[in-house]
């Protein structure tokens, strides 16, 4: 028996996605269970979530990690100095703790009146037991407030997705209770299709010269960071707007820094590459 | 009805739990899949937490559901063997002038069709990969594994786990920078230091209340990692063949931000009067000077294969190059060090089974050894962070 309300995410027409991705993202929303995304940098884990809310058309709530963030603020913040200065001058009722407990982002989408979609961004940024400290919350959906005596519970569980780099292991019990999804580095015809999105005039031989320089200069290990989709993206654009031959794309890879952010990358990438080619070229009659 | 699947994953070394199975149990029981193809994204999806074990999984996966080996260990290890830039010296001078011909985009092309070449016969593959000159490709840096091999034409979930694309992933394989620095992550020791910029709420309250309720704002110092790292290095003759793991190490520890410092030098084969700025020996230090200058709260960390001829730690002037000229044995140097520094520990890259040479235990009962692995990598760390 085909269930009903499965396929719900079929992409957005901005966000190409794979088959593994969106079963993935529906098993999460079907399961109830945080879907938690990795992949290499560029390879859109942020974007995702953007062209889940759009697809199913709800509101998106997004709570960026930084390395000083505690899971408490992403329930609530009780301003005790506010509340302290406030006393001071007897112009409010400061017995009324309520009006200082500031809810942060996951707080918020727990009290939301409808279903949304919550994004945890780069969870692994925080201290190691962050992820930890957020298992009950994230389990139950509700979380209490010992100053008010009030429990917060989500009325509608929000969509879950949670996005890391992998700077740090996450904790077993907390993988335990995620959907997990590796975001590969798209394919040719995956990433033609997203280049498409982009750019709907593109012509194919210019799309076809970008997309296997692009490749190629991919599988050079020794670069420190690989050129990734919105460098390709950046790359094409700037392609297209010089108006370069598309028979030189290959040959010379003009504008590589675009593609090429590092220093020594580029460097590396004219001294190895570049003058070799030129050498040869001089050889040919 | 799939249990034993749940017991060849656990065989396959894919870390799943029951809870985990429990939630597939329920998606299945739900109806989310039509297909096995289907099955195979959902099964990864909830029972896998790691691209790491995406290779054990597909390996578990064909094992399972068509009944057909997983693909010879050899492939992997030949592929590791080719990232071994020793073995060009392996090659005959009509392969190396090929090589030296080739440019990037030849080398490509060659590259992928012998690939190709390779899924498509696995027996005999020792004979081509190490006669046949793929080796060039080792050499140029080139990863083999990382082309997409096969692809096209339908794909049914046994294809798609044939594939084995995530290969690239195993933490039993690949021992890259990003590993290295999240084991070096673990060298934090935090302690409250620099300019008083953080609101200590507890004592700011406690003193407003004893201000009458006038506030009086506490600030303290924030938290910062005060762990200092000074990084030996053996480099040259017996550790030519771990260059390219000890430059990794070094590139990950001089990449890591969180060291409040990060000194190395190098030395061959053991410490004696003089340590190294370079690798090439052309800026020396004294050896005085790490005691002298570098203060006992450093971390140490040595790595090398502490393999050498008895001589060369026990004797004065037993320095393998005679203009070291050493006035102390090595091993002296040695305890002078772990004397000095409060934590010091040795990484040695050959495995653990090579450890019974004469000079390896000497050095072991000065400094606490472990193998340079992520494993190793790890124990060390915490050495190094718990109190002596």
């Amino acid at each position: 028996m085909q269930n009903e309300g499965f396929d719900k995410f079929k992409g957005s027409p901005d966000y190409v996605t794979s088959e593994a991705l969106r079963n993935a993202v529906n098993v999460s929303i079907a399961l109830k269970r945080p879907l938690l995304v990795r992949g290499e940098p560029g390879t859109g884990k942020t974007l995702l979530s953007h062209s889940v809310a759009k697809g199913l058309g709800k509101k998106l709530i997004v709570w960026n990690i930084k390395s000083t963030t505690k899971a408490q603020e992403g329930l609530y913040v009780y301003d005790t100095v506010q509340r302290l200065n406030d006393s001071r001058f007897g112009d409010k009722d400061i017995s009324d703790i309520k009006q200082y407990i500031k809810l942060g982002k996951l707080g918020e989408a727990f009290a939301s009146k409808e279903e949304l979609v919550l994004l945890i961004d780069e969870i692994d940024k925080a201290d190691l037991e962050f992820p930890n400290d957020l298992l009950n919350e994230l389990d139950e959906m509700s979380f209490y407030i010992p100053e008010t005596g009030e429990t917060v519970v989500a009325e509608y569980r929000p969509i879950v997705i949670i996005t890391s780099n992998a700077e740090k292991e996450l904790p077993d019990a907390f993988l335990r209770r995620c959907i997990f999804h590796y975001i590969e580095f798209p394919d040719l015809d995956l990433m033609d299709e997203i280049v498409r999105v982009h750019f709907p005039n593109i012509k194919q031989n210019l799309l076809n010269q970008a997309l296997s320089t692009f490749y190629a200069l991919r599988r050079i290990d020794d670069f420190r960071k690989k050129p990734s989709t919105s460098e390709l993206i950046d790359w094409i654009r700037v392609l297209m707007a010089s108006g370069t031959p598309d028979k030189t794309i290959s040959t010379d890879i003009p504008f590589a820094g675009t593609l090429l952010k590092k220093e020594t990358d580029y460097a590396y990438f004219v001294n190895t590459f570049m003058k070799k080619k030129q050498a040869t070229k001089t050889v040919d009659p | 009805m799939f249990t034993s699947f749940f017991y060849t994953l656990r065989e396959r070394k894919v870390p799943v739990s029951v809870t985990e199975w429990m939630t597939l149990m329920e998606a299945l029981s739900n109806g989310y899949i039509s297909s096995l193809n289907d099955f195979y994204y959902l099964a990864r999806a909830i029972l896998v937490k790691s691209e790491a074990y995406f290779d054990h999984y597909d390996i578990a996966f064909q094992e399972h559901f068509k009944g057909i080996e997983g693909p010879p260990i050899v492939t992997d290890e030949i592929l590791e063997w080719l990232r071994d830039p020793i073995n060009r010296l392996l090659l005959t001078d009509e392969e190396r002038a090929l090589l030296n011909s080739m440019d990037l985009d030849e080398l490509l092309k060659e590259l992928e069709k012998r690939l190709r070449e390779q899924t498509e016969q696995h027996d005999g593959g020792d004979y081509w990969i190490g006669r046949a000159g793929t080796s060039p490709f080792g050499h140029s840096g080139q990863n083999p594994s990382g082309f997409s091999i096969g692809g096209g034409g339908g794909r049914s979930a046994i294809q798609i786990a044939e594939q084995r694309q995530f290969r690239n992933y195993r933490h039993d394989l690949t021992l890259d920078i990003r590993q290295i620095e999240l084991a070096l992550k673990g060298l934090r020791q935090f302690k409250r230091t620099g300019p008083e910029d953080e609101l200590d709420l507890d004592r700011t309250i406690d003193a407003t209340a004893k201000n009458a309720g006038d506030i009086e704002l506490i600030w303290r110092k924030s938290r910062k990692n005060k762990v200092k790292l000074l990084l030996l290095m053996d480099v040259g003759g017996s550790m030519e063949p771990f260059a390219r793991l000890c430059s990794l190490l070094f590139s990950a520890a001089h990449r890591s931000t969180h060291f409040k410092d990060f000194q190395y030098y190098y030395f061959h084969n053991c410490l004696y009067d003089y340590v190294y700025h370079d690798i090439e020996w052309r800026k020396a230090e004294t050896f005085e000077h790490l005691l002298k200058d570098i203060d006992s709260d450093y971390k140490v960390i040595f790595v090398g294969d502490a393999w050498m001829a008895p001589s060369e730690l026990n004797s004065v002037y037993g320095a393998i190059y005679y203009y070291e000229r050493n006035r102390k044995p090595g091993i002296m140097r040695l305890k002078q060090i772990a004397d000095h520094f409060d934590h010091c520990v040795w990484l040695n890259p050959e495995p653990k089974t090579y450890w019974n040479e004469p000079t390896v235990a000497m050095i072991r009962k000065v400094f606490p050894m472990y193998e340079l692995t992520i494993e190793g990598l790890q124990q060390a760390v915490k050495k190094l962070i718990v109190k002596r």
